[in-house]
C-alpha cells in the first residue's frame, strides 16, 4: 500500500527534472535560452509599463511622435482622475496665479492651474472605486462561502442527481455574458435592481458560484474524508468537524478561490456597463469613458487604470503561494 | 470494556453484496481478528460498528445493547484508520488532546493534559508531543494513532489495519508493541486485516471474512490446525499450503497429476476430494518414498523455501537453515502423512464423523 | 542483457544528502535487491539508474556506456512501478504493445513480440480487458509484460509487490524470480522487505540513512552481517543483540547470565575489543535451543504463535527480551523460567563502538 502522506493535499509534487538537461555541457547553451526567455517576457510586459508611463505624461507628451521616452513626470493625470475640474474664467485665473505666487495654492491645484483650470471638487472616479471595492468585496466572500458548503455537500453526502446538478452549474458559465444582458436588464428594472448595488453583488454571486463550485469541490475531494470520520468517531458533529478538521486543510483552495472569483468581478465590464448608470456604477465602464474637454484624457484613462490594477496585484502577490497550488491540484504525484 | 456481539448483518452496496449475515461476539478485553483478503467486507464491518455507515439489516450490540441508533459519537468507540487519521495542521498533543476536547466531553484542561502526556509515556512518543504531525515518520504517526484511540479509554477499539502501511521491520516492531499494550491495558479490540502472520500472533480468536461471510471463527490454533475449507486453508500459513487434487482407491490416496501415492486415513473419503500439504510437512529425506525435481529454492536465511516438481505439479517444501539442493536437482523427499488435511470437492474440511 | 556499474554515484536535495557516494557493479543477468528501510536512498539509487532522476555526482555505466546524462529513453531501461502505472485508456494488448509503438518498431514484430511476452506470463485471456478491471496481480503481470516486452538490457523494478495481498506476495514472488531465471534478465529490485530479498536476490544491497551497509549473498547477509543494522534487519525477528562485558573467556550479560565464548572465538575477540570489554553479543532466533540445563536463563515475557512454530520472547534481564523460536510444543506460560543455549556455530560479536561485526578469522 501507499506510503505516509503520499496522497492528499500534503503529498509532496515531485518536479520532473530533464536528466539529460543536467548535463555540464548544454548549461551554456540553456543559460542563453533563458536570457531569450527573459527579453521576451520584459517584450510582452511592455504595454502594461507604457501605461504605466502614461499616467504621468503631460498631455502634449503623450501626444508626441515618435514617443517620448525621457520626460518631465507630472502629477496631472492623477488630478484630471480624482477631480472635476472647470476652466477658469480670465479673472479667477489671475486670482489663482496670485495665490500660488504667494505660496497659497496647494500643489493639486497648481498642476490645475498650468493648464488653465481650476478645481471644483472630487471626480466620481473615487465614488465609483469605493462602488468596486464593495461589490466584489461582497459578492466574492459570499461566492466562496456558499461554494464552499454546496462543494462539501457534494463531495461527502449523496446528492440525488449529483452529475447532472453539477453539470447544470457549470453550465451558466456556458453563454457570453452578451447573451444575458438584454433579459437582464428588463428584469433588473422590472424588480427595481437596476443600478444598484446589491444587484450587481447578486450577479456576480450567480456567476462565480459555478466556478467556486467546481473549483472547491475538487479541492475538497482531495482531503481524504477518514479526517471527518476520525472526528465523528471521537465525538463532533458534522458541522464541528467541517470547521476544525476540513476547513483548516482546505485554506489552500479557499484562497486561490477567493482570487480567482476577486479578479473576475473586479474586472468584470459588460455587466457593470449596462446594469448601472449614476449610483452604482463600478470602475472599470467609467475609466474607459473618461471625457475631459477636447478629448480623451490619456493620462487620466492610463492612471485610473494604474490605480485599479493596483490593489488586484498587491492582493495576488501577498496570496501568490495559494494560487500556484490552485493552478496545479490534481497533478500526478509522488 | 464490553462485550461485543453482531447479529446477522448485512450490507448491500450498489452491485455487490458487501457482507451477507455476518454474525460473530468476542468478550471484555479479547484481542478479536477479523483476517480476510482485500475486497472481503472487513472495512464495511468496522465502518458498521463504528457507526460510520449504516447496515441493511442484523444488529450490532454493545453490552447486551443495540447501539444501532447511536450516533458514531454516542457509541463510545475509538477508530484507528490504515492512514490519515491524524491532523497535519495541529502539533501530536493537540492530536492526541483532539477526541477530550470534543463538544461531547468538555473534559477540563488540566485532565486533558494529564491523559496525553500519560498516553504519549505509554506510546514512547512523549519527546515528540510538540512537533507537526507532518514532520513525524511512519512509525511514529502510527503511534500518535493509536495514542489518539487509547487517550479516549473507549469501551472498545476498531482498528483498521492500522499496519498494513508501514515497512515490514517496523509492523514487527508495533505488532509485539500493540499486543503487549493491549495485555497491559486490558482493552476490548476487534483488529482488521490480510496478513495472517498479525493474526495469528497477536489475536486471541480469529474470524475468517470472505466475501462478506463469516467462513471459520476459532482460536488461532484452530484456524491454522484444522482450517474449515481450503480457503481457510490457503489463507493462513506462509509458504501456502500444497492443495493437490487426489482420488482414493481402495486403501491408497494417489496425486493427480503426479506419481505420489500414500496410505488412505481412516476418514470417509470420498472417490474424488482435495489433499492438503503444508509445505512444513515435506521434508527432504535422502531415503525418501517420493522422488521430484528442484525447480525453485527462496532461501530466507531462517528456512528454505524448495518449489519441487512432481509430474505435472509444483510442491512447496519448507526446510530448515539453508538448504543444500540448487536448481535442477533430483530431490527425494517424504510427507508427514498424520499432518495431511482432506477437503472435499466442496471445499468443506472432511472430519471423522 | 548488460552489466551495471555505479562509480561514486551520489545525491543531495539542497543540503540533504539521499545517497552518499556509492560504488557497485552488477553483472549481466544478476538478480540484485536493494533493500532498506524507507528513505534509506534505495528507491532514489534506482531511479538514478533508470534515469528518473538526476545524479549530483558519479558516473552510471550500461554495458561500458556512460549514460549518467541520458534520456531514460535513451538507457534501453525498463521499469515496474510499485503501483502499476497502466494506461488505463488502453486495452491490456495495447498497453503491451505501447512501448514497442512508442519506439516505432513494425507492426509485424510487434505482434510476435507481444504475443510471447502475453504467453510467458499467462495472460493471454486479459488482452481485451482494461487494466482498471483486473485484479492486483494481473495487473502487475501486465506491467511486467510491459517491461518484458522490449527485451531491454536491464529491468528495474520499485517494490513492485508492495501494493498487494500478503498472499499475492508469494506467488507474484516466485512468478518473478522463475520468469528472471528464463530469461537470464539483469535485474535491480528495490524492496524494504527483507523476506523478499532474501527469497530473490543473488545479492543484497543493504542500504540505511543513504549508505550500503553491506553488498553480499543472502547467506552472507544472513550469516555473517556486516554490523548491528544488518544484524538487526535481515531475519524476520531480527537477530536478538545483547550487550554485555568480555573477560576471560567469558561474556558477562547485564544480569546474572555469563555465556562463555567458543574457544574459535576467543582470540578474535580479544584482539578486535583491544582490551575493551564492552561487546554485543548476537545470535538468531533459530540458535537458541530451550534446554532445561541450558547456560543461559530467563522468564517467559510473551509467546506467539506462527503457525508451524512459536516464538518464544524471553526477559533475561529487566527488559532485556531475546526471541527464541521453538517448536509448537514448548509454549510454556507467562513468567515461566526457561533455560537455553546458544548453537557455538551461530554466535557472533559486534563491538558497540564501531557497530561493526568481529570477524571470526584471526586479525593479524
Amino acid at each position: 500500500m501507499a506510503r505516509f502522506a503520499e496522497h492528499g493535499p500534503r503529498a509532496p509534487v515531485i518536479e520532473a527534472v530533464r536528466v539529460d538537461k543536467v548535463n555540464p555541457r548544454s548549461r551554456a547553451l540553456r543559460r542563453f535560452i533563458a536570457f531569450i526567455a527573459v527579453v521576451v517576457a520584459v517584450i510582452m510586459l511592455i504595454p502594461v509599463l507604457v501605461m504605466g508611463i502614461t499616467a504621468f505624461k503631460t498631455r502634449t507628451d503623450i501626444l508626441a511622435s515618435p514617443p517620448k521616452v525621457l520626460f518631465k513626470p507630472t502629477l496631472e493625470g492623477f488630478v484630471y482622475l480624482l477631480f472635476d475640474r472647470a476652466i477658469a474664467t480670465q479673472s479667477r485665473l489671475e486670482e489663482l496665479e496670485q495665490n500660488a505666487k504667494a505660496g497659497k495654492l496647494g500643489l493639486l491645484d497648481r498642476i490645475a492651474l498650468q493648464a488653465g483650470m481650476e478645481i471644483t471638487g472630487p471626480s466620481d472616479y473615487v465614488s465609483r472605486l469605493r462602488n468596486s471595492v464593495i461589490i466584489t468585496g461582497i459578492s466574492t466572500v459570499f461566492s466562496v462561502l456558499l461554494g464552499l458548503f454546496a462543494a462539501y455537500a457534494f463531495s461527502r453526502f449523496k446528492v440525488p442527481g449529483k452529475g447532472d446538478l453539477l453539470f447544470f452549474i457549470l453550465s451558466t458559465r456556458m453563454l457570453p455574458a452578451v447573451v444575458v444582458t438584454i433579459p437582464l436588464f428588463l428584469m433588473y428594472r422590472q424588480l427595481g435592481l437596476y443600478d444598484r448595488h446589491l444587484g450587481m453583488i447578486l450577479l456576480y454571486i450567480t456567476f462565480n458560484l459555478s466556478f467556486s463550485v467546481w473549483l472547491l469541490k475538487g479541492f475538497i475531494d482531495e482531503i481524504p474524508k477518514e479526517y471527518e470520520e476520525a472526528a465523528l468517531v471521537d465525538g463532533y458533529t458534522r458541522l464541528q468537524a467541517f470547521f476544525r478538521v476540513v476547513l483548516p486543510q482546505a485554506v489552500t483552495g479557499i484562497a486561490a478561490t477567493t482570487v480567482f472569483c476577486l479578479i473576475f468581478a473586479w474586472n468584470e465590464y459588460a455587466f457593470a456597463l449596462m446594469l448601472t448608470s449614476q449610483r452604482a456604477r463600478t470602475a472599470p465602464p467609467s475609466i474607459a469613458t473618461m471625457l475631459g474637454s477636447g478629448g480623451l484624457e490619456w493620462s487620466a484613462i492610463a492612471a485610473g487604470s494604474l490605480g485599479f490594477l493596483v490593489p488586484v496585484v498587491i492582493v495576488t502577490f501577498a496570496l501568490r503561494k495559494y494560487l500556484l497550488r490552485g493552478i496545479t491540484f490534481g497533478a500526478i504525484r509522488g | 470494556m464490553s462485550q461485543v456481539e453482531l447479529k446477522g448483518i448485512s450490507k448491500r452496496f450498489p452491485g455487490v453484496q458487501a457482507l451477507d449475515g455476518v454474525s460473530f461476539a468476542f468478550e471484555h478485553g479479547e484481542f478479536f481478528v477479523l483476517l480476510g483478503p482485500t475486497g472481503a467486507g472487513k472495512t464495511t464491518t468496522l465502518r458498521i460498528i463504528a457507526g460510520l455507515e449504516r447496515q441493511d439489516q442484523g444488529s450490532v450490540l454493545l453490552d447486551g445493547r443495540p447501539i444501532d441508533a447511536l450516533t458514531p459519537a454516542e457509541r463510545d468507540v475509538a477508530f484507528v484508520f490504515q492512514q490519515y487519521s491524524l491532523y497535519p495542521t495541529m502539533t501530536v498533543y493537540d492530536n492526541l488532546a483532539f477526541p477530550l476536547r470534543s463538544p461531547l466531553r468538555k473534559t477540563p484542561e488540566a485532565q486533558v493534559k494529564s491523559r496525553v502526556e500519560d498516553t504519549a509515556e505509554k506510546l514512547r512518543i512523549a519527546h515528540l508531543l510538540n512537533r507537526k504531525t507532518a514532520q513525524l515518520s511512519g512509525g511514529e504517526m502510527q503511534r500518535v494513532a493509536i495514542g489518539r484511540a487509547i487517550v479516549r479509554q473507549p469501551r472498545l477499539f476498531l482498528m483498521d489495519e492500522p499496519l498494513s502501511n508501514l515497512d515490514a521491520k517496523l509492523r514487527e516492531a508495533l505488532r509485539v508493541e500493540l499486543k503487549h499494550l493491549q495485555k497491559t491495558q486490558g482493552s476490548t479490540t476487534l483488529f482488521v486485516t490480510h496478513d495472517q502472520i498479525e493474526a495469528l500472533t497477536m489475536a486471541d480468536r480469529i474470524a475468517v471474512l470472505n466475501e462478506g461471510r463469516i467462513v471459520q471463527q476459532g482460536s488461532p490454533v484452530d484456524i491454522y490446525d484444522r482450517p474449515a475449507t481450503t480457503f481457510v486453508a490457503q489463507l493462513v500459513g506462509t509458504p501456502r499450503i500444497n492443495l493437490l487434487e487426489a482420488g482414493r482407491n481402495g486403501g491408497t490416496v494417489s496425486v493427480k497429476g503426479s506419481g505420489l501415492s500414500l496410505t488412505a486415513p481412516r476418514l470417509p473419503l470420498p472417490e474424488s476430494f482435495l489433499l492438503g500439504i503444508r509445505p512444513e510437512d515435506i521434508r527432504p529425506e535422502p531415503k525418501g518414498a517420493f522422488l521430484g525435481k528442484v525447480f525453485l529454492t527462496e532461501p530466507l536465511g531462517v528456512e528454505t523455501i524448495l518449489h519441487i516438481r512432481c509430474g505435472e505439479l509444483t510442491l512447496l517444501s519448507l526446510v530448515p537453515g539453508m538448504a543444500a539442493q540448487r536448481v535442477g536437482e533430483e530431490l527425494r523427499f517424504g510427507i508427514l502423512q498424520e499432518k495431511l488435511h482432506y477437503f472435499g470437492l466442496d471445499k468443506k474440511r472432511i472430519t471423522a464423523e | 542483457m548488460a552489466t551495471i556499474e555505479l562509480l561514486k554515484v551520489e545525491k543531495r536535495f539542497g543540503e540533504l544528502q539521499a545517497v552518499k557516494p556509492l560504488d557497485l557493479t552488477i553483472s549481466d543477468g544478476e538478480f540484485v535487491v536493494l533493500l532498506g528501510p524507507s528513505g534509506c536512498g534505495k528507491t532514489t539509487t534506482l531511479r538514478m539508474i533508470s534515469g528518473l532522476e538526476t545524479v549530483t555526482s558519479g558516473r552510471i555505466l550500461l554495458d561500458g556506456r556512460d549514460v549518467t546524462y541520458k534520456h531514460p529513453s535513451e538507457r534501453d531501461v525498463a521499469f515496474v512501478f510499485q503501483f502499476y502505472a497502466l494506461y488505463t485508456h488502453l486495452s491490456v494488448r495495447q498497453n503491451i504493445a505501447f512501448p514497442l509503438q512508442a519506439q516505432g518498431e513494425k507492426r509485424e514484430l510487434i505482434d510476435r513480440r507481444v504475443k510471447e511476452v502475453v504467453d510467458i506470463l499467462r495472460i493471454g485471456h486479459l488482452l481485451r480487458a482494461r487494466p482498471g478491471k483486473l485484479s492486483g496481480g494481473d495487473q502487475q503481470r501486465v506491467a511486467l509484460a510491459r517491461a518484458l516486452v522490449r527485451r531491454p538490457a536491464a529491468f528495474l523494478m520499485d517494490e513492485p509487490l508492495g501494493a498487494l495481498d500478503a498472499e499475492l506476495r508469494e506467488t507474484m514472488r516466485a512468478e518473478i524470480k522463475n520468469l528472471h531465471i528464463a530469461q537470464h534478465a539483469t535485474t535491480v529490485y528495490v524492496t524494504h522487505d527483507q523476506i523478499e530479498a532474501m527469497a530473490m536476490g543473488d545479492r543484497i544491497v543493504v542500504m540505511s540513512d543513504a549508505e550500503v551497509q553491506q553488498v553480499g549473498s543472502p547467506a552472507e547477509v544472513y550469516y555473517d552481517p556486516a554490523n548491528l543494522f544488518v544484524a538487526r534487519f535481515i531475519g524476520s525477528p531480527g537477530m536478538n543483540l545483547v550487550n554485555g562485558h568480555f573477560a576471560e573467556g567469558l561474556v558477562r550479560l547485564q544480569g546474572t547470565n555469563r555465556y562463555a565464548v567458543p574457544p574459535a572465538w576467543k582470540k578474535p575477540l580479544a584482539q578486535a575489543l583491544e582490551g575493551r570489554e564492552e561487546v554485543v553479543l548476537g545470535f538468531r532466533p533459530e540458535a537458541a535451543h530451550v534446554n532445561p540445563n541450558g547456560a543461559l536463563s530467563g522468564e517467559v515475557y510473551a509467546s506467539d504463535m506462527h503457525g508451524g512454530y512459536t516464538v518464544l520472547h524471553v526477559n533475561i534481564d529487566e527488559n532485556e527480551i531475546v526471541h527464541i523460536r521453538s517448536d509448537r510444543q514448548t509454549s510454556p506460560a507467562i513468567g515461566t523460567p526457561v533455560r537455553f543455549d546458544l548453537d557455538p556455530e551461530m554466535v557472533r560479536f559486534f563491538d558497540p563502538r564501531t557497530e561493526a561485526a568481529v570477524r571470526r578469522e584471526a586479525l593479524r
